[in-house]
């Protein structure tokens, strides 16, 4: 059965690794220390956006980013019967 | 009541429950003692592991250290909870599913090598010892301040408690005391800042109050800035670190997170891969319910402290200014002899020191909270620092007994004899741990951020590829540690110590801090490593086996026996 060959679970887990760990980078090196002056020109309620994603925003991503990978995961296993 | 008391009720109600916990969960086979007998549920290890994690450093020194530096403190900030996405995304559960006891021993069998294992227990050993020092300092400064006991008593008294339930317990024992430890903490952190956010913002949750405005209309944050101008500190808002460094600081803290012993051990107590998985997401959720809150508390702090002191009669300062005065962490000197507390940018005009380390500490007090509250503080920040050096001292102990006594010295041990040594290592541990406490070296406080980049030069790298890349091979592997870990050690020597000529800010390696310097010396580690092994043999083939079997959760991952 094709959806048994570990050689695809593997590689489909890199995908997941790759899109998310992408997001992991934006919020956090580039949204929050690279383009943060920008940022900081837009106000969002009494933050400047800049300052808020690297105290606040990238933290509250990053929580998001492990559950997301955590459902894709299990799915994942599911599918390739891999959750034993 | 007053202040001491409470305090001496709580701390002692709180020490009772992590006696009686350890007694109750006592380690009966070298299983229970270093891995817990991986029976852990995924959110019971993602509340020890938040309280493993969150050290005195977390709990008593970061929103201070914020509040000194406002945007430079984001380093710390995503720099300790971004690491945990590179945790659960790219290390714990395939650690997991290899399914052994260290850290040493998964690079141990995955080079084929006890050179690699001794290189990665030495590692490990510099590692935890240079954090765990600092756990105990700040156990005597809780006691030396709140229950005015002489600091090495206070050091002594931690010292008894972590070897209670440390030896007693082992794993099995720290994760119970964790679970509650971390329920301790968040709630004397949470409940002051609730408080004060109320009472300067009317907000309930801290992490919207810093972002609204006062009584006065203005935005808490735009009221900052403004006094920061005022008084000619740079802007809070904005940073005065260079971007290269803030990058750099904030991958070494990031990638140490991931490679610190300690915390990847955790994920070696759950009963199966996906539960890995689950518990760094709830270790991450439960951590970042403080260190959403720190940033919230440094402002607060921070504007109430201007405030107070700011051209305010010396005469009159309120009652805790006088009290950490004694402690010498706050030191006021009158250079124009007006009476006034001048406190500016400006450092020869400048009359007021304060250490960054007493904020959260004073910051009940200096929002006038009731007594409960601020004894409540101490009680969180003995909590911090005992679950973290417990954790520390857990593996230091299993290092010595299972990575050195079982694996190098006597492979013939009895399973009986090995309980011993771990629990024997455990004791000098904490003797050592102890007396780091009690004899600070000079450098304890400036290694404990350099432990990260101590982890994130040697380890990170060796795991990462020997999950990622099936053709590393133990030279590389060897070689990418050892150059990284003695990189990291000379430069922090260099620029922190005065060794080797010294040298000062000018003359950093393209402008790199020795905090941001681990992000270099992983980077040199990975570059080493792959170069080296192109040019040796490939690994064994049982070896890619292993990796192979490692990828995948399901399966056999019979441990070599024990």
């Amino acid at each position: 059965m094709a959806a048994k060959d570990p050689k695809k679970y593997w590689r489909q887990n890199l995908k997941y690794l790759s899109i998310l760990l992408s997001i992991w980078f934006i919020v956090s090196y580039v949204f929050g220390i690279i383009l943060v002056e920008q940022l900081n020109t837009i106000k969002f309620y009494g933050f400047k956006l800049g300052f808020w994603f690297a105290q606040q925003g990238s933290i509250y991503v990053f929580v998001i980013l492990i559950f997301v990978y955590i459902r894709l995961m299990n799915r994942l296993d599911n599918k390739y019967n891999l959750d034993k | 009541m007053d202040l001491q008391t409470w305090t001496w009720i709580l701390v002692g109600i709180t020490f009772t429950l992590y006696i009686a916990i350890a007694i109750w969960s006592r380690a009966y086979s070298t299983g229970e003692f270093y891995i817990a007998g991986k029976g852990v549920h995924p959110i019971a290890n993602g509340l020890a592991t938040a309280a493993d994690w969150m050290s005195a450093a977390s709990f008593i020194s970061m929103a201070g250290l914020i509040s000194y530096s406002g945007y430079d403190g984001s380093v710390y900030l995503m720099g300790w909870t971004g690491g945990y996405v590179l945790l659960a995304l790219l290390l714990a559960p395939y650690l997991r599913k290899f399914g052994k006891f260290t850290v040493p021993d998964f690079i141990g069998d995955r080079y084929y090598s006890n050179t690699a294992r001794i290189v990665a227990v030495t590692c490990a050993l510099i590692v935890s010892f240079t954090y765990v020092a600092g756990q105990m300092r700040g156990v005597g400064l809780v006691f030396s301040r709140f229950l005015e006991v002489n600091i090495d008593i206070g050091v002594l008294m931690g010292m008894f408690i972590v070897l209670f339930y440390a030896v007693l317990g082992g794993m099995k024992g720290i994760t119970y005391t964790q679970v509650a430890q971390y329920c301790v903490l968040i709630f004397a952190f949470m409940v002051p800042a609730i408080f004060i956010s109320i009472q300067m913002t009317g907000h309930v949750i801290p992490q919207l109050g810093f972002g609204s405005s006062g009584a006065d209309g203005i935005y808490l944050l735009d009221k900052l800035d403004g006094l920061h101008q005022e008084l000619g500190f740079h802007e809070y808002t904005s940073g005065s670190k260079s971007k290269l460094d803030v990058f750099f600081i904030t991958a070494a803290l990031m990638v140490g997170t991931a490679g610190l012993p300690h915390v990847i051990v955790r994920f070696f107590t759950v009963k199966k891969v996906s539960d890995a998985r689950k518990s760094a997401g709830w270790a991450l959720l439960f951590i970042a319910i403080l260190y959403t809150t720190a940033p919230a508390i440094a402002v607060f702090a921070r504007t109430n402290m201007i405030e107070t002191v700011s051209d305010k009669k010396y005469e009159e300062m309120p009652q805790w200014f006088k009290k950490w005065e004694l402690t010498g962490l706050i030191s006021f000197n009158d250079k124009n002899n007006d009476g006034l507390v001048q406190y500016v940018g400006d450092k020869n005009r400048n009359e007021l020191t304060i250490d960054p380390d007493i904020m959260v500490l004073a910051n009940p007090e200096i929002a006038r909270l009731p007594n409960w509250v601020i004894a409540l503080v101490a009680a969180g920040g003995l909590a911090a620092a005992l679950s973290t050096a417990a954790g520390l001292l857990l593996v230091i102990s299993s290092s010595v007994s299972h990575d050195i006594i079982k694996k190098i010295i006597n492979p013939n041990i009895t399973e009986n004899g090995e309980l011993i040594a771990a629990r024997l290592s455990a004791v000098v541990a904490v003797i050592i741990a102890g007396w780091f406490g009690i004899n600070p070296p000079d450098f304890v406080a400036a290694t404990v951020a350099l432990a990260f980049g101590l982890a994130a030069a040697s380890f990170f790298p060796a795991i990462i590829l020997g999950i990622f890349y099936k053709r590393m091979n133990k030279e590389g592997a060897i070689a990418g540690m050892i150059v990284g870990i003695l990189l990291m050690l000379f430069y922090m020597m260099k620029f922190k110590f005065d060794w080797f000529g010294g040298g000062s800010k000018e003359d950093w390696w393209f402008g790199i801090s020795p905090e941001g310097f681990g992000t270099v010396a992983m980077f040199i580690n990975f570059m080493v490593s792959l170069i080296i092994s192109f040019f040796t043999p490939a690994p064994p083939k049982k070896v890619q086996l292993i990796v192979d079997n490692i990828r995948i959760p399901s399966g056999s991952n019979k441990p070599i026996d024990h």
